[in-house]
């Protein structure tokens, strides 16, 4: 686990394009020992915050700190303590070997060594077979290999990593994933990750970011980030996809009840009686009993009957959407719409937890 | 038309002091004015081809005009530039093998500076970020992009010795096509066609033949090394 000493600091971090301002983060800090994830959709800006974290961006305005020093002196030593590896890498016109030792060579290492460091992570990363081929004989997977290669080879304190498997098919993808895990917390200090793949960033990281149009919109670990969204759009991006639009019609601590076109649901959040509010909610967190006699763990709270309209089988998961009201979206496994016979017209009762239930008003801006 | 190239061939490989001597002092002048324009004109084209700055494109325009110089006109303003009259007429290099090395230097520098730019103009930005982003500093981030483009810069070279190494005009205006100082082999052959010497001027036609072949199958070489384009993955 991360021991708490910045590596890293960026503060007022601010990139104007033109009139577009592109990066708004107040503050980030990348500790010794963590591997912190930045995820978002495209165009949120997580390149931009990459590289001005890398100093390979100049700022409009704002400062970036390594190990104290910022500035020349901060980018110079960040130069020769950090590697980054890119979504699209450029590999020179040679060997994987020649690629693998570029930064060695910058670094001025002696040849006797770059080869003995070269070969170690070419076995570590599983390209020792095409150590001597030409850039141009590898595939997509290995070339990708090769980046992280060179960029591990020089055992970075700090390794930033722009969405290095984003350009990869699915085992591809995993594989290099459980390499990168692996390998990089072995041979980085601190690894700073870009990526718009949430299941690559919550399965990976020691803390989540979730940036948005520009901003960095909720910073924690994962489990406080899944468990807390603080907007719609980081409860979305965090699973839970599927909204009810309601009015607040009561308010306790940190809890709304909320009228859903009749329905009373009551939510984590909070928001002013009167005020319009939507509820999000994760689809595998909704519990289906018989109408009947209700499963027993479902208690009269947020109990509501449905009637199943559409079923759809995703493999091991069953996607079943209902109409209560309000119309719901559950998945449940297989096992269990089995158990419960649910086809479509099946009517069933449908339980989800209050803290399982994100209330946020319809007028905050940060709403999507 | 058999008898004098037998001629010629034997001239050449019998190592005749005259033709060998016109061979070498070929060689040299031009050897010497493309080290001159290689110097000038490279880094220029490699500047111009990297940089971004206001009046970029009327500098490029300049340079790439310079490929449409004819040789003569180069000739007839480096004359004006070294005669007596002239500006630098006082040193005295007129009818000398400086003063040909300066036309010709004059002739190749637009080619290696016009063919490097080209070339260092079509390197992908990307290179110069991802060499920062393995600690480069500025320079041997410029460098590693240079080593992309190596071909292409050799080609530059081999164009402007192409330009220099078959031009006549020039040579014949500045140096004189004086014996053992300013004769090389396109003015020799001039000279020596005009005199009936056939085997004399066919002998120093084989040579730049030869030399002319040997540019294009070494840029042949290098254009198929560099079939094998890096990638981004």
């Amino acid at each position: 686990m991360s021991q708490r000493d910045p590596l890293l600091i960026g503060q007022g971090l601010r990139k104007v394009y033109g009139n577009r301002t592109v990066l708004e983060v107040d503050q980030l800090e990348l500790f010794r020992g963590e591997l912190l994830a930045v995820f978002g959709p495209n165009g949120a800006g997580k390149s931009t915050l990459l590289r001005t974290l890398a100093m390979l961006e100049k700022l409009t305005a704002g400062r970036v700190e390594f190990h104290g020093k910022s500035g020349k002196k901060g980018e110079e030593a960040l130069r020769m303590a950090s590697a980054v590896v890119f979504q699209k890498s450029h590999f020179w016109n040679d060997t994987v070997e020649y690629n693998i030792g570029i930064g060695l060579r910058l670094r001025g290492m002696s040849r006797i060594t770059s080869q003995e460091r070269i070969h170690s992570i070419c076995d570590q990363l599983a390209i020792s077979d095409v150590r001597t081929a030409h850039m141009s004989e590898v595939s997509g997977g290995e070339a990708q290999r090769v980046a992280l290669a060179r960029a591990l080879v020089l055992d970075p304190e700090v390794l930033f990593l722009d969405e290095p498997t984003s350009n990869l098919d699915t085992d591809a993808k995993l594989d290099l994933r459980t390499d990168l895990e692996r390998v990089a917390r072995e041979r980085a200090a601190s690894i700073f990750l870009i990526t718009h793949d949430r299941t690559e960033a919550f399965h990976m990281a020691d803390r989540v970011g979730v940036m948005r149009k520009g901003h960095l919109v909720q910073l924690g670990t994962p489990t406080d980030i899944y468990d807390n969204p603080t907007d719609v759009y980081t409860a979305r991006v965090t699973g839970a996809e599927f909204t009810l639009a309601g009015i607040t019609k009561a308010t306790e601590e940190r809890m709304v009840r909320v009228d859903v076109g009749g329905a009373t649901f009551l939510a984590l959040g909070e928001a002013q009686v009167g005020q319009p509010v939507k509820l999000v909610y994760r689809p595998e967190d909704l519990v289906l009993g018989p109408p009947s006699s209700p499963h027993r763990e479902l208690s009269t709270r947020n109990l509501v009957y449905a009637t199943i309209t559409d079923r759809r089988d995703l493999g091991g998961l069953v996607r079943l959407r209902m109409q209560g009201p309000p119309e719901l979206v559950a998945l449940v496994t297989r096992d269990a719409a089995r158990e419960l016979s649910v086809e479509v017209g099946t009517r069933v009762a449908v339980r989800i937890k209050a803290t399982a239930l994100h209330a946020f008003p319809t007028a905050s801006d940060r709403n999507i | 038309m058999v008898d004098p190239l037998l001629e010629a061939l034997r001239l050449i490989t019998s190592g005749d002091l005259y033709v060998w001597n016109v061979i070498l002092r070929s060689l040299q002048i031009s050897g010497l004015s493309l080290g001159l324009a290689v110097v000038i004109g490279l880094p220029i084209g490699v500047a111009v081809g990297l940089a971004n700055f206001r009046c970029r494109m009327p500098v490029v325009a300049l340079i790439n005009a310079g490929l449409a110089f004819p040789p003569v006109v180069v000739g007839l303003a480096v004359f004006l530039f070294l005669s007596r009259s002239g500006p630098l007429g006082e040193l005295g290099l007129l009818y000398t093998p400086l003063a040909m090395i300066a036309a010709q230097a004059v002739i190749a520098g637009p080619y290696v500076a016009a063919v490097s730019l080209a070339a260092v103009e079509g390197i992908p930005p990307d290179i110069a970020l991802q060499a920062r982003a393995l600690g480069a500093s500025r320079w041997q981030a410029i460098m590693l992009q240079l080593r992309e483009v190596r071909t292409s810069l050799v080609a530059a070279v081999a164009a402007g010795f192409g330009a220099i190494i078959s031009e006549v005009g020039a040579v014949m205006i500045v140096g004189g096509n004086i014996l053992g100082e300013t004769r090389v082999m396109t003015t020799a052959i001039v000279l020596e066609t005009r005199r009936g010497n056939f085997e004399v001027a066919i002998a120093m036609g084989v040579v730049l033949m030869f030399i002319a072949l040997f540019v294009n199958v070494l840029l042949l070489i290098l254009g198929r090394r560099s079939i094998r384009r890096p990638l981004i993955a």
